[in-house]
């Protein structure tokens, strides 16, 4: 979910701890959150970490402990190597370009044009629709009929060369996806941008302008740095959404053609309740989650550099 | 800067043109609701001519909306109720309290947020069962709150801190409980981060696929997405009626997004200001 630049900076600075002279709430005020949070959450990813290792096959099934049985599978498992390496091209693909469209459209819509309040809310909308939804649209958009969606509008304009089986095509299909992911939350990029743009305070802009720095310069040395924490956000939240993508896979190709659009949730997803293979899905989840912690880790501490740097 | 200069009507265009390409699978989708099936096949991109509605009614029946709808707004509320709820009481403690404790609980909720849900998620399914909370609304709520709950405190918690304590404190020497006092003098305080969790939480929880496709299916009481999902898949070839259906589901929350946008997009962007 969402992680806030506040959280970053307030980490990086160690804020002093309120005392004020205050009086202490009662712990019992954190114990029912703290109940649930560890029986949902806590609880379940340490006994998932743990069945990683056993030959669980089932709900309710007896359990075994196999060592890193699992994970030598895992690294002799061609689908489930395909599933990491599609994991790892769509989450660099979303990541760049969600992020490269988010920026330029805030930097559009943070103009003077008339249209920016109209633009903000249509770039923005599909970002409150279920993914679920935004996939069959899409799915449809992908028609690979000639005279239908994406096929029919190329036609028109004089593009039907480029016509295309969008996801029944292997070696485009996971580009495929991307895009709809990228279309869907380009725009929550975007108002964190805009969020950071907002930030800028516009007299920098007007002295350098006053001592003759371009648009191009002005970008590079006042935008852009002062952008850190909003880029920072960006980069978590689309590497995150990216590497645990699952609705719009299962929507739109089930994983297919072949295994040539299965990520790391779709594989344990498939493993777990279609196979009953359940330890060996939470060795792909922890996989997974081993990832997910390693980019999160690497982002802030090389985005918080970046940032006291600025 | 702001002035209207030809270099902004420049702009402007381009950014009106890639609004309208940008909108293009809306065009399709919607105009193919109001297509019969002899149009789809003739007119595939032209407007629906004339329009006919007749795919709505069906769509409406054959998906169960009324249902999904009544399902997803009674674990959206709930679980939205109960997150703001333990969310701000739990974080009052972890903002107000500077013991050792107190700071091992707030970082023991921040790796909630980074752990992906799918390393728990078969213990998770396997403990919803055995407690016999699959396919109720109980099951769902309290997942929701479970899995929401990290984020929740977060936000919570670096709003509180960045609140004088003084307010409380006269409270409590007049002589008000600790609950008194977080119910009128320190909720109340709480109203713009409220808000933002408000939105975050129920927007996220209401578009959720995964969990209640597990917990749900089949069950009577599937969410929108569930529902539309296994709709979609059996009506796939019969392009009129799933778009009908399609713009039937999403129109809930996009009508409440126009009306609310101002408020749903700094929800969404205020991370940055806390």
């Amino acid at each position: 979910m969402t992680v806030t630049a506040q959280a970053v900076r307030r980490d990086a600075v160690k804020a002093p701890r309120r005392r004020g002279g205050g009086i202490a709430p009662p712990w019992l005020f954190a114990v029912p959150a703290l109940l649930i949070y560890v029986l949902v959450v806590l609880y379940p990813a340490f006994s998932g970490a743990g069945s990683a290792f056993t030959d669980w096959s089932g709900v309710g099934a007896q359990r075994s402990f196999v060592g890193l049985d699992n994970f030598q599978q895992l690294f002799h498992d061609d689908q489930a190597l395909g599933a990491l390496r599609n994991t790892l091209l769509l989450t660099v693909a979303i990541v760049v370009v969600q992020n490269g469209i988010g920026l330029l459209l805030a930097l559009g819509v943070h103009t003077g044009i008339k249209s920016r309040m109209v633009l903000r809310v249509i770039f923005f909308a599909p970002v409150v629709v279920s993914p679920v939804m935004v996939s069959f649209l899409w799915k449809y958009v992908y028609n690979p009929a000639p005279d239908a969606g994406l096929n029919a509008a190329l036609g028109a304009i004089g593009l039907g060369g480029l016509r295309q089986d969008w996801l029944g095509n292997p070696s485009i299909a996971l580009w495929s996806v991307a895009f709809t992911v990228i279309w869907q939350c380009a725009g929550y990029s975007m108002v964190i941008f805009l969020a950071g743009l907002e930030g800028v305070p516009a007299e920098l802009h007007e002295s350098a302008m006053v001592d003759g720095a371009g648009t191009v310069a002005r970008f590079r040395h006042i935008t852009w740095p002062l952008l850190a924490p909003a880029v920072t956000i960006n980069l978590m939240l689309s590497t995150v959404g990216g590497l645990t993508l699952f609705t719009q896979i299962i929507a739109m190709t089930n994983g297919g053609p072949g295994y040539a659009t299965d990520t790391l949730s779709t594989v344990l997803y498939k493993q777990a309740f279609v196979f009953g293979k359940f330890g060996y899905s939470t060795a792909v989840a922890l996989v997974l989650a081993i990832f997910v912690a390693a980019v999160s880790f690497i982002q802030i501490g090389y985005l918080r550099s970046r940032e006291t740097a600025a | 800067m702001r002035k209207y200069k030809p270099r902004t009507f420049v702009l402007e265009v381009v950014m009106v043109a890639v609004a309208i390409a940008f909108l293009f699978p809306v065009y399709a989708l919607v105009t193919l609701a109001f297509k019969d099936p002899g149009q789809i096949a003739n007119k595939p991109l032209s407007l629906p001519d004339p329009p006919s509605v007749g795919s709505f009614g069906e769509a409406w029946q054959s998906a169960s909306l009324g249902s999904a709808l009544l399902n997803s707004t009674l674990i959206t509320v709930s679980s939205v109720l109960v997150l703001i709820v333990l969310g701000s009481l739990a974080a009052y403690f972890l903002a107000r309290t500077a013991t050792r404790l107190s700071y091992t609980l707030y970082i023991l909720f921040l790796v909630g947020i980074i752990l992906p849900f799918q390393l728990g998620m078969i213990p998770l399914y396997q403990m919803v069962n055995d407690l016999g909370l699959l396919g109720t609304y109980q099951g769902m709520i309290l997942f929701y709150t479970g899995i929401q709950l990290p984020f929740t405190v977060f936000l919570y918690t670096g709003f509180i801190r960045s609140l004088p304590a003084d307010y409380t404190n006269a409270a409590l020497i007049d002589g008000a409980s600790h609950l008194q006092a977080f119910a009128h003098v320190i909720f109340p305080l709480l109203r713009p981060i409220t808000g933002t969790v408000l939105i975050l939480n129920a927007v996220h929880i209401w578009n959720d696929f995964f969990t209640p496709l597990l917990y749900l299916g089949g069950s009577g009481r599937e969410t929108v997405p569930v529902r539309v999902f296994a709709f979609v898949n059996e009506y796939t070839s019969n392009y009129g009626l799933v778009a009908a259906g399609l713009v039937l589901a999403a129109l809930p929350i996009l009508l409440l997004f126009l009306v609310l946008q101002r408020y749903v997009i700094r929800g969404f962007a205020s991370g940055l200001k806390g």
